[in-house]
């Protein structure tokens, strides 16, 4: 009933792990080929590939683990998902329901342990309810903003047999608003006509509201010509070669986009959520401006800054709306002053932040992905990152020109995300370039997958700028503590290429500039995982950077800067 | 839901209440919380609150609707006027919530509150805890030579002021449901 009901909801595959309260799903499993089953080797490891997969795709991501341990393994995959708005759907086994509360083997409260970490959850108690608590799973996962569900099922609701109900357009009293209110949208047109200087800060929610979202932004920043800037998850949803992209913004985002922000008078925000990462110190974020917040989540609305337009509403609905409105009140634009805005904005642009020099025999985390750039970015592909530096460095250094190609821990900053992620991305898209751009200590959290990645011959790319630290740890420890490098040093690393060819993979090191072009072209051209160990620079700072309890126009550029920049009100701050 | 005296179309679905003007006076706030009646839902409520810091004054919670299985959570809360709106726009997102009213800024409601008091004392105490119940037109619902147990109705308010009174009387236990309220009229 349960392989059934995926089927009958879409699910092509599932990732999971077997144990004993899951028995009768796995023997289900086993008798029929409608559904692949994904083997991963820690329960973890198979909520991020299901994030992976979700994200690559825009379809939710279906897991099936065990009870107790599996469950408790999978919380902190559910918690990601739900920070950065991923529609799971994880199926746990449960003990029987005649033994729930008798502390049996490997039970656990898991509806209870997951009710914080999921946007909806289900005890399933009775056979006849299964199915149709499933097709709700699904409706409550994918409608409104995405997010994480779990169904918890005891072994005997497993084993009986019940009545299945197909899905029915839906019956479900939960329907969230999409359609954003006339009457605010033509507020926020008439705002755009009068601006002098506005700015389109864009965020996850343009990606999960589909790629038509995403086509009617472009629509939309062409035909206004407003700067654009976007949130870490929201890169991918206007081209980063696009003419009014200014990169992304937020504590480590670039110069021009955070000035903008700072000095606009209009801001427009698209499906982000004023995160602390974004505004640095509340009351100095944006002073100038009148605010426009679209989010299809009233909760985000007035959360964090007082917004002046709230538009409660679907991305994608709201923009339609939006451009028919603005069109139809005759296409205006403060031209003149726009176009002086921009003039600032390429003065701004000129002092080019991520500006760094690749000298030496050593190299530069950032030279690393600049040539990884260079030498990937005509390729179908997809990126993974971990969290810490490389993960900002990435997101500097990598272009995005499509949603759903960029898949990465941005709420919770889960260590050990982009590895099983980049999994579940290759499976959903077998022919494609899949790249995790990792560090070393973040890579190793989730290295058992290696034997997912090589069971099921996903030539997954795992690209690690090894420097030896907890970078981004490291940086605030120099920056924040005296230069007191407490538990930062990855002590007793692997060797990565005989790891990799332990688990039957191909390893590569670099750690020459003038070899770096060479070893990324035969990782690329391998047919098969890869380990890519490249050593960077061990000190380098990831810049530009807001510090914390700062303004936007208070950035730091580079080294030069750094000395005593953060006070001890800031450095309280995370 | 005409049924249940609530007016529609409150605080989750208009954009229009989301636009509060913010002060960082603390307001008391009454919400009434309609919820499908199914296991862990209170939970769902209360872990909301604990887990975002938000306060409980009082919270009192029962089936108001068997066949349309609706339960209904009254909440005493305090806070700014933006946690106040955080407070609602949270609610609202629980899926098993169906609507969320302010009872305190969509026109006027009335707030009950049920207590019991026992007092124990002897002589003129006893006499003066008789007396002054009846003026306050609480019931005795247990007595003993030595102590009477009163039930009392009304606005949280006058409860409490019961509760100053009987205090010098002898007051030895209080058990009070937390307050039950509806908004006034259609």
């Amino acid at each position: 009933m349960i392989v059934q009901a995926l089927i009958d909801q879409g699910v092509d595959t599932v990732f999971g792990y077997p144990g004993g309260a899951v028995l009768p799903i796995y023997d289900e499993v086993f008798q029929q080929n409608a559904i692949r089953h994904i083997l991963v080797r820690h329960e973890q490891g198979a909520v991020h590939a299901a994030e992976g997969y979700a994200r690559s795709t825009g379809k939710p991501g279906v897991v099936i683990v065990t009870s107790g341990p599996g469950a408790t393994n999978a919380v902190t995959g559910l918690t990601d998902a739900l920070m950065d708005s991923i529609p799971i759907i994880v199926l746990t086994g449960q003990v029987p329901t005649f033994m729930i509360g008798s502390d049996a083997f490997q039970e656990a409260d898991t509806v209870g342990i997951t009710r914080p970490c999921t946007k909806h959850n289900w005890l399933v108690k009775e056979t006849d309810a299964l199915s149709g608590v499933l097709h709700e799973a699904f409706h409550v996962a994918t409608q409104g903003r995405p997010g994480p569900v779990l169904v918890d099922i005891p072994k005997d609701v497993q084993f009986a047999t019940g009545t299945y109900m197909p899905p029915k357009p839906s019956v479900s009293h939960y329907q969230p608003k999409v359609k954003g209110d006339m009457e605010e949208i033509t507020e926020l047109v008439a705002a755009m006509e009068k601006a002098k200087k506005p700015v389109f800060y864009t965020g996850g929610g343009v990606i999960n509201s589909g790629p038509a979202a995403s086509q009617l932004l472009r629509e939309l920043v062409k035909a206004t010509g407003f700067p654009i800037t976007s949130t870490l998850m929201g890169l991918g949803s206007y081209p980063a070669s696009g003419q009014n992209w200014l990169g992304m913004l937020g504590m480590h985002g670039l110069y021009q986009a955070n000035m903008a922000m700072h000095d606009c008078d209009l801001l427009i925000n698209i499906g982000a959520r004023f995160d602390d990462r974004i505004t640095g110190r509340i009351d100095a974020f944006s002073p100038k401006s009148t605010k426009a917040h679209i989010d299809i989540d009233p909760s985000s609305i007035n959360k964090v800054i007082k917004t002046d337009i709230p538009i409660v509403g679907d991305v994608g609905h709201v923009l339609e709306d939006i451009l028919k409105v603005w069109k139809s009140r005759g296409r205006k634009t403060n031209s003149e002053a726009v176009a002086k805005w921009w003039q600032q904005i390429e003065e701004w642009k000129a002092i080019d932040c991520l500006k760094f020099t690749q000298t030496g025999k050593v190299i530069k985390p950032q030279h690393a992905l600049v040539r990884l750039e260079e030498l990937t970015r005509k390729h179908d592909r997809y990126i993974c990152t971990e969290v810490g530096q490389h993960q900002m460095w990435a997101a500097q250094y990598l272009g995005f020109e499509d949603p759903n190609r960029w898949m990465t821990s941005g709420g919770l900053g889960t260590m050990g995300y982009g590895f099983p992620a980049s999994i579940g991305v290759q499976m959903a898209h077998p022919d494609a370039l899949v790249i995790n751009v990792a560090g070393e200590a973040s890579w190793l959290m989730n290295m058992q997958e290696m034997g997912t990645a090589v069971q099921y011959r996903l030539p997954v790319k795992q690209f690690i700028l090894n420097n030896e630290r907890l970078g981004m740890v490291r940086q605030w420890q120099e920056l924040l503590h005296g230069e007191r490098y407490s538990q930062s040093w990855s002590e007793a690393l692997p060797d990565f290429v005989k790891l990799a060819e332990a688990f039957g993979a191909k390893g590569i090191i670099c750690s020459d500039p003038d070899d770096l072009d060479d070893a990324i072209m035969e990782m690329i051209t391998h047919d098969g995982p890869v380990i890519f160990d490249c050593l960077v620079e061990k000190h380098e700072n990831c810049f530009p950077m807001i510090p914390s309890g700062k303004a936007h126009n208070e950035m730091l550029l580079g080294e030069a800067q750094t000395q005593g920049v953060i006070d001890s009100k800031g450095s309280v701050l995370v | 839901m005409s049924a249940l005296k609530i007016k529609k179309g409150a605080t989750s679905h208009s954009a229009y209440n989301l636009r509060p003007t913010f002060s960082d006076v603390e307001e008391r706030h009454t919400l009434a919380v309609l919820v499908e009646n199914e296991p862990g839902v209170l939970a769902r409520v209360i872990g909301l609150f604990s887990g975002r810091g938000y306060n409980i004054d009082s919270l009192t919670v029962a089936e108001v609707d068997h066949t349309g299985h609706l339960s209904r959570i009254t909440i005493v809360t305090s806070g700014t006027p933006q946690v106040i709106e955080q407070i609602k726009a949270q609610l609202g997102r629980i899926v098993t919530v169906h609507d969320v009213h302010d009872l305190t800024v969509e026109g006027a409601s009335v707030e009950r509150e049920l207590a019991m008091f026992k007092v124990s004392g002897t002589g003129d105490k006893r006499v003066e805890a008789l007396r002054l119940a009846d003026i306050f037109r609480a019931r005795v619902v247990d007595s003993t030579l030595e102590s009477f147990i009163f039930e009392i109705t009304g606005a949280p308010d006058k409860i409490d002021a019961f509760a100053d009174l009987m205090r010098p009387l002898g007051l030895s236990d209080v058990a009070r449901t937390g307050v039950a309220a509806l908004s006034r009229g259609e």
